[in-house]
C-alpha cells in the first residue's frame, strides 16, 4: 500500500503548496464581484479546517500507527490554543475597555492588581510560540510517561485522556484559573503587528496554516517511515512480543504521543487568531472524540486520510448546521458508524482499495495488550 | 540492572531453583527446579496444565514467581528484570500461536527482531546496518522465506508463520531460545523441517523446547524433562522417561 500512499502524499503536499499561493492570491488580488473572489470570511473557514487537518495528522500518528486511542487530544489543541490567545491578549494593550497596558480586560474586571506569573513573558512572541509547543509536549510527556509504564492500554486509556480533557475543561471555567473563565480570551486586536481584521492577515494565516499541515504530514511520515516508525506499528499489533524482543514499549509510544501532543499544540495556536476566540469549550470531551471521528472516516493509519477526512467532515458540519442544524449530530453519530461498519480504511481506504489486490490484514481499532499465547 | 547482576554464582546458562507461582490460589509452578547448560537443547513435556507456559513466563520476565531463584548466565538475577532487559540480556521466545507482525513484510519482521540498538533515538535517525542486512538474507534461506521477504506475514501460512518466528528468534541471536510447541498445527513434512532447523540452531544456541509431540521430540533426540503440576516429575533420555511409571500414569491416567 505504502507506493500508492506515497503517490497520493505527494499529491496531497502539492494541493497543499498550490492552495497556500493560490487562494491568498484570489482572495486579495481579485474584486469582490469577481466570479474568483474568495470572500475574507471563507478564507477564514478554509484556514479553521487546515488548522482541524493538523489535529487530525496528529491524532493519526498515535491512533493509526501506534494503537493509542487518545479522546483528549482536544486538551493538546486547546493548551496551544490559550498560549497563542495569551498572547493575542497582552497584544491588545491599552487598547482594551479599560486601557489597563498591562493587564487584559477580564483581569481588571475582576479587580486583579498584578498580572499573575502564568502571563509574564506573553507579550513576546518567541516566548508565547515556546510555550505553544512546550506546555502539550509537557503535558503529554508527563501523563504518557504515567500511563505506559503502568501500561494502561486500549479503552482504558481512551477512558483516561478523556478525563483528562474534562479536567481541563472544568479548571478553565473558574474565573479564578486566571485564564478568563468561561469566556475565555477575546477581542484580539492584531498578531505580530499586523491587523487581525484585514484580509492579508487572513490571508496569510491561511497560507501558514497549509504550510504547517505540510510541514506536520512531512514530519509524521518521516517518523512513519523509519525503522522506528515501523517498530511503532509492531507495538501496536503485537506489543508484548515487542517487549520479549527487548523494546522498551513504553518510550517508543511516549515519543509518538508527544510528537502528537505538540502537532496539535501547534493546530491550535493557529486556530486561534483565525477565530478570534479560545474559550474552554475546546477542552469539551466531545471535541475529542470528534477529532477521533474525522480519522476514521478519512481512514486511520494514513495520515493524508486523516487530514481529508478532517477537512470533509467538517465541510459537512458548516454546510448541515447551516441547513438541517438538528440533524447534524444525528448524521455525525451515522457517519461513524457507517465508516465503522463498512469503511474500515475509511475514505481513503474506499479509494485505495479499488487499484489493490493485495490482502488487507485487519489492524485492531485500539492495541490491547494481548494475552500473547494464553 | 546492576542490583540484578551477581558475581558468577553457577556454570550453568540458566538456573531455576524452588520456583513457585500461584495465580488467584491456584499453584501453577511448585518449586519448580531446572538447570540448563551452555550449548544444551532440552525437551519439555507435560499434560495441559504442568505449569510448562509459566515457566517460559518467569524466565521471560512476563510473570514474577512468588518465591525461588531464577538465575542467568550464572549472574543475572531474572526475577529482577522486565522482559525487555531480559530479551536484552539474550533470551528469545517463540510463542505457542505463531506471534509475527501480521502486517509487516517478512524482512521487516526479521528486521525488527534483528540484534541492533533498541532505542527510540536509533530507530530515527539509524542507517540501514550492512551487516543486518546480511544476517536477514541468510536466515531468509535458512526458514526458507526467501521467495517471500516481501510478502505480508499475515498471508504466510501457518508453517511459514512458525518459521518466520524461528527466523526472528535466529535474528535476535540470543544465548537462550525457549520455543513453545513449534510444531503445533503442523504437517508432518513441516514438523520434520521444524525439527532439522531446531537441530540447526542447537549447534550454536541454547534452546528449550516445550512439546505435546513425542514423535517431534523423539525426532530431536535430546534430554527430555517431564513436568507434572507445577515441578519436574523425571529428567532424563525420551526412552528412560517413557519407562518411567509415574510418567505413564501422568500421561494415560490412573
Amino acid at each position: 500500500m505504502s507506493v500508492e500512499l506515497d503517490r497520493i502524499g505527494l499529491a496531497f503536499v502539492a494541493v497543499l503548496a498550490a492552495a497556500a499561493l493560490v487562494v491568498p492570491g484570489l482572495a486579495l488580488a481579485t474584486r469582490p464581484e469577481s466570479a474568483f473572489h474568495i470572500p475574507p470570511y471563507l478564507v477564514q473557514l478554509l484556514g479553521k479546517y487546515l488548522c482541524y487537518a493538523i489535529l487530525a495528522v496528529a491524532l493519526d500518528l498515535v491512533w493509526g500507527y501506534c494503537g493509542i486511542l487518545s479522546l483528549g487530544h482536544g486538551a493538546f489543541f486547546a493548551l496551544g490554543g490559550y498560549a497563542m490567545g495569551m498572547y493575542l491578549m497582552r497584544q491588545i494593550g491599552a487598547r482594551g475597555v479599560y486601557a489597563n497596558p498591562i493587564l487584559p480586560d477580564f483581569m481588571v474586571f475582576l479587580n486583579w492588581k498584578a498580572l499573575p506569573v502564568a502571563w509574564w513573558g506573553f507579550n513576546w512572541f518567541p516566548y508565547a510560540m515556546l510555550m505553544v509547543v512546550l506546555v502539550p509536549g509537557l503535558l503529554a510527556l508527563a501523563f504518557g510517561w504515567f500511563a505506559f509504564r503502568s501500561r494502561v492500554t486500549g479503552v482504558y486509556l481512551s477512558i483516561i485522556t478523556q478525563a483528562m480533557t474534562f479536567a481541563f475543561y472544568k479548571e478553565f471555567f473558574r474565573n479564578d484559573f486566571g485564564f478568563g473563565g468561561n469566556n475565555g480570551l477575546t477581542d484580539f486586536k492584531d498578531l505580530v503587528g499586523f491587523s487581525l481584521q484585514s484580509a492579508a492577515t487572513k490571508a496569510a494565516l491561511f497560507s501558514a496554516s497549509a504550510i504547517a499541515l505540510i510541514l506536520a504530514y512531512l514530519a509524521a511520515r518521516a517518523i512513519v517511515g523509519s525503522k522506528y516508525g515501523k517498530a511503532l506499528m509492531a507495538v501496536r499489533d503485537a506489543e508484548s512480543r515487542m517487549r520479549f524482543l527487548g523494546y522498551r514499549v513504553e518510550n517508543y509510544k511516549l515519543f509518538a504521543f508527544v510528537v502528537s501532543a505538540v502537532l496539535a499544540g501547534v493546530a491550535g495556536a493557529l486556530y486561534v487568531p483565525q477565530v478570534g476566540i479560545i474559550n474552554p469549550s475546546e477542552f469539551a470531551p466531545a471535541n475529542s472524540i470528534e477529532a477521533a471521528i474525522w480519522v476514521a472516516v478519512g481512514g486511520r493509519g494514513t495520515l493524508v486520510g486523516a487530514a481529508i477526512g478532517a477537512i470533509a467532515v467538517n465541510f459537512a458540519k458548516t454546510y448541515f448546521t447551516g441547513a438541517l442544524p438538528e440533524y447534524w449530530l444525528y448524521g455525525l453519530g451515522g457517519l461513524f458508524v457507517l465508516v465503522t461498519l463498512f469503511l474500515p480504511k475509511g475514505l481513503l481506504g474506499l479509494a485505495l482499495r479499488e487499484r489493490e489486490t493485495k490482502p488487507v490484514v485487519d489492524t485492531p481499532a485500539i492495541a490491547i495488550e494481548e494475552g500473547a499465547d494464553r | 540492572m546492576s542490583e540484578a547482576e551477581n558475581p558468577i554464582l553457577t556454570s550453568s546458562l540458566l538456573y531455576l531453583d524452588g520456583i513457585s507461582v500461584s495465580f488467584d490460589g491456584y499453584k501453577a509452578l511448585r518449586g519448580l527446579s531446572l538447570v540448563l547448560e551452555p550449548g544444551e537443547m532440552r525437551a519439555i513435556i507435560g499434560p495441559n496444565g504442568a505449569g510448562k507456559t509459566t515457566m517460559m513466563d518467569v524466565i521471560t520476565g512476563k510473570t514474577r514467581p512468588d518465591e525461588g531463584d531464577a538465575l542467568f548466565d550464572g549472574r543475572y538475577d531474572l526475577t529482577k528484570l522486565d522482559e525487555a532487559e531480559i530479551a536484552t540480556l539474550g533470551i528469545g521466545r517463540k510463542f505457542q500461536k505463531p506471534t509475527v507482525f501480521e502486517n509487516h513484510s517478512v524482512e521487516d519482521n526479521l528486521l525488527l527482531a534483528a540484534k541492533a540498538p533498541r532505542s527510540v533515538f536509533a530507530g530515527l535517525l539509524g542507517r540501514e546496518d550492512l551487516k543486518v542486512r546480511e544476517t536477514i538474507d541468510r536466515i531468509l534461506v535458512t526458514t526458507r522465506l526467501k521467495e517471500h521477504r516481501a510478502r505480508l506475514a499475515g498471508s504466510l501460512s501457518h508453517g511459514q508463520k512458525q518459521w518466520l518466528e524461528i527466523g526472528m528468534l535466529l535474528a535476535q541471536d540470543p544465548k537462550l531460545l525457549l520455543v513453545d510447541e513449534p510444531v503445533a498445527g503442523m504437517t508432518d513434512a513441516e514438523t520434520e523441517a521444524t525439527a532439522e532447523l531446531l537441530r540447526a540452531i542447537a549447534c550454536d544456541h541454547s534452546v528449550v523446547v516445550v512439546e505435546h509431540d513425542m514423535g517431534f521430540v523423539r525426532e530431536l533426540g535430546v534430554k527430555v524433562t517431564v513436568m507434572h503440576e507445577g515441578a519436574v516429575l523425571a529428567e532424563g533420555a525420551l526412552d528412560q522417561v517413557s519407562a518411567d511409571p509415574r510418567v505413564v500414569e501422568v500421561y494415560l491416567g490412573r
